[in-house]
């Protein structure tokens, strides 16, 4: 057992190997990587908040009293990119994939560790750029950059947004080939396919969209940028064009995007339901072909965004019956995780709080999806709150509940420290309570009719927004907690042990912070994976 | 725990034939090899939908506007493309053949067809100048002054121009990039960096290459093809 040979003294870890700023910019080495990118999503993670706020309170009254309207739409517009480009599609992949990815397999770094390093520093690039925007004036087009409204109406700054979501995306490009390579070529001997973590398999589902996905919305923003800033005309009627081929392409990456950010979230939720319950998890290879083939059909479901759009009743038709069919292997893991519980010993640690929220509020933002793709209701509350309400529960409910589920599982063995028990479960309980406040409310408002990326509403709306916006105040606490309490932990958090959650990944069998190359000795892999029949319980608390 | 892993010492950076070329988190140079080649085809798959969306949008205006797209394709200089689609399959066969030496360990020719390479891709380029400058004088950039005399359906003519600065513009990025790259590997090839044991980024680089190529080869008669029989070439 490697962590018994643990000396007392501080170990030689990949924090403390090398000290000065420089050691950080100029690393390769992969948990630092995704340390940088922790500390830059996080800045951009509190940005997008702030713009959340300032949107909850603006609707807390029917009037448009605190934002004029042209404020409002920028205010929106700049949560969305933020929030989306800047801190859901990096988040798991880019700094919990970063970090885990070559620990789970065995090997000492991912396939390309300059290229690692060069996508933190193109997500930098585009931070600035998309920094500028925000301080020069903003940017008024919602974060789906429809046109003809930003190639030729909006007024703000839509080239220089397009290019910063441009350049995120090849950052994001990059993360994606780098753990396909990693996954294909890296593995330690004996770690066949079917033995890799359910982690692993999401984040290989989870690059192949990124890298099929990505260079379209490159594509379609290279274009954007054209007709706006140089006046060559693609999308514009004027000569010709169409604004909805501008729709087509720019969903045929956006809807995969959906599981770009949503597919890791579930990774991590098979790895702390499968620890929490010290069992292996019900049907392994079902979860991880799901992963595939919600990569694979997620791909052919763009068009459910345009069924109010001028596209054909027969295109509509399909495209409704591929997003029923795509809602099945989500589905597939839901029950799966259940069962995994199922005469499980659960053990409520925080990660697993997170996790059973996760599978609730994904649950219903799932369903919810699956009421937004039947034609007939989908036109009754199009661009309603009914909308807004489904894609936060799946993407605050999902994406951001599995974030924070995988940053608990995961913080003892990234920092070598333990965070406070009490204050990180009162926290997930807020998140939880704040979250469901919030957004179930804009359910109703939505089925009601209120439109969304309004500033004012009618004054019979305002009782269930009230509501929201007191549930957003809870969640903001919610989400404030941890920075601290995680914060504090660095310097005061009691020492972690190798495996504290009693997990049986191969990651729990280096130290904790691990060493600069990983393991003291390539692990060979003889059992099966998720093999718990000499794995103890530890007590924690 | 102890039994679910048995352990046996990493190899790699520790034995004592070290190769200079071996990255640390590799086992040996195959590995090695085998990665950056699959990051290559990966990073492909990534351009071919980049270059896709264009070629959708190109599908879907031309299935809509074929007057226009005849009448504006029509414009275009076929023997001025003719030419330059034969300099950059040419570049292909001297960028194969520097693969090919480069794995003979053979310096010097390597290094020769990298050059002409090279040279033939500066060709395309300054070529592709020229085009883009008659474009500009007889006003077929799209945009405010666009004019397209003698076409029958002038109102979309533009989109066919717009399309055709795109994809070309875009290859032509990748072309700068290619000539770029392409300045390095012949610096480090003269050096004499790369062996028959090791010559992974010359390999890599001709994928590449050839990729560029290939997306020309697609273009060339979309753009500049369209109805052509029996019409005069200039």
């Amino acid at each position: 057992m490697i962590t018994a040979t643990a000396p007392v003294i501080e170990e030689k870890n990949y924090l403390n190997a090398e000290h000065g700023l420089k050691s950080w910019l100029l690393t390769q080495d992969h948990k630092r990587i995704a340390l940088l990118y922790l500390m830059a999503v996080s800045v951009f993670f509190i940005v997008g908040g702030f713009f959340a706020v300032l949107i909850r309170l603006e609707l807390a009254t029917p009037a448009g009293d605190l934002l004029d309207s042209n404020t409002y739409n920028k205010v929106f517009t700049m949560h969305g990119v933020v929030m989306i480009f800047f801190f859901l599609i990096p988040s798991i992949p880019a700094i919990l994939g970063n970090f885990l990815l070559p620990l789970m397999i065995g090997a000492k770094d991912l396939a390309f560790p300059r290229i690692n390093l060069l996508s933190w520093y193109v997500y930098m690039l585009a931070g600035i750029l998309g920094t500028t925007v925000l301080l020069t004036g903003g940017v008024d087009t919602g974060w789906t950059f429809y046109t003809p409204l930003s190639s030729t109406y909006s007024n703000g700054y839509v080239v220089l947004t397009a290019m910063a979501a441009f350049v995120a995306g090849f950052s994001s490009i990059l993360t994606g080939l780098n753990f396909i390579v990693t996954v294909h070529r890296m593995r330690a001997p004996g770690l066949t396919w079917f033995r890799l973590p359910l982690f692993v398999w999401a984040h290989y589902a989870t690059s192949v969209v990124m890298i099929l996905g990505t260079p379209v919305i490159a594509v379609t923003l290279f274009l954007l940028m054209l007709e706006r800033g140089l006046h060559i005309g693609f999308f514009d009627p004027a000569y010709g064009g169409d604004p909805v081929l501008f729709q087509h392409l720019f969903w045929f990456y956006s809807h995969p995007a959906v599981y770009i950010m949503i597919l890791p979230s579930m990774g991590v939720i098979s790895e702390v339901v499968s620890t929490f319950c010290t069992k292996k998890p019900f049907g392994y290879t079902f979860i991880a072909f799901s992963s595939v083939a919600i990569a694979v059909f997620g791909f052919l479901v763009w068009g459910h965004h345009l069924f109010v759009s001028s596209q054909s009743a027969y295109a509509g038709m399909v495209f409704s019956i591929l997003t029923y069919i795509v809602a099945i292997p989500s589905a597939i893991k839901v029950f799966n995780w259940s069962a995994t519980m199922y005469k499980g010993q659960v053990r409520l640690e925080t990660p697993m709080l997170y996790a059973l929220g996760f599978i609730g509020l994904f649950t219903i933002g799932g369903l919810t999806g699956l009421f937004l793709a039947a034609m007939g209701l989908n036109v009754h509350v199009t661009d309603t709150y009914f909308v807004v309400a489904h894609f936060h529960y799946v993407m605050v409910g999902g994406g951001v509940m599995g974030y924070l589920a995988g940053l608990h599982h995961w913080w003892p063995k990234m920092f070598g420290r333990m965070y406070s028990r009490t204050w990180s479960m009162v926290a997930a309980g807020l998140v939880f309570i704040g979250f469901n406040l919030t957004f179930f409310p804009q359910f109703l408002l939505g089925y009601m009719g209120m439109p969304r990326r309004y500033h004012v509403y009618p004054p019979e709306f305002q009782v269930l927004n009230v509501l929201s916006s007191a549930g957003a105040s809870i969640l903001a606490l919610g989400f404030l907690i941890p920075g601290i309490y995680l914060t504090w932990s660095l310097k005061y958090g009691a020492k972690a042990p190798a495996n504290p959650w009693g997990g049986v990944t191969l990651e729990w069998q280096t130290s904790s912070p691990p060493p600069t190359s990983n393991f003291d000795v390539t692990p060979v892999i003889t059992n099966e994976v998720y093999d718990y029949t000499n794995q103890e319980v530890p007590h924690i608390g | 725990m102890a039994s679910h892993t048995s352990a046996i010492e990493g190899h790699g950076q520790h034995e004592g034939s070290h190769d200079p070329n071996l990255k640390h988190h590799f086992e040996n140079a195959e590995q090695q090899k085998e990665t950056a080649t699959l990051g290559m085809w990966a990073f492909l798959l990534t351009e071919l939908m980049f270059f896709g969306g264009l070629f959708l949008a190109y599908f879907v205006y031309r299935h809509w506007y074929p007057v226009a797209f005849i009448d504006a394709s029509n414009k275009t200089d076929v023997l001025v493309g003719a030419i330059n689609t034969t300099v950059l399959i040419c570049s292909s066969l001297t960028m194969a053949l520097g693969v090919h030496y480069a794995s003979k360990g053979n310096r010097k020719l390597l290094v020769m067809f990298l050059v002409l390479t090279l040279l033939l891709g500066g060709i395309f380029l300054g070529v592709k100048g020229y085009e883009y400058h008659d474009k500009w004088v007889h006003h077929e950039i799209p945009g405010e002054h666009f004019e397209c005399h003698g076409c029958r359906d002038a109102g979309h003519a533009s989109l066919f121009f717009s399309l055709y600065f795109g994809m070309t513009g875009l290859h032509a990025s990748h072309m700068i990039i290619g000539f770029g790259v392409l300045l390095v590997l012949i610096w480090q090839a003269w050096k004499g960096k790369f062996t028959a044991k090791w010559y992974t980024p010359i390999e890599i680089f001709g994928l590449y290459w050839h990729f560029v190529d290939i997306v020309w080869i697609f273009l060339f008669p979309l753009l500049y093809l369209i109805d052509r029989v029996g019409k005069p070439l200039l």
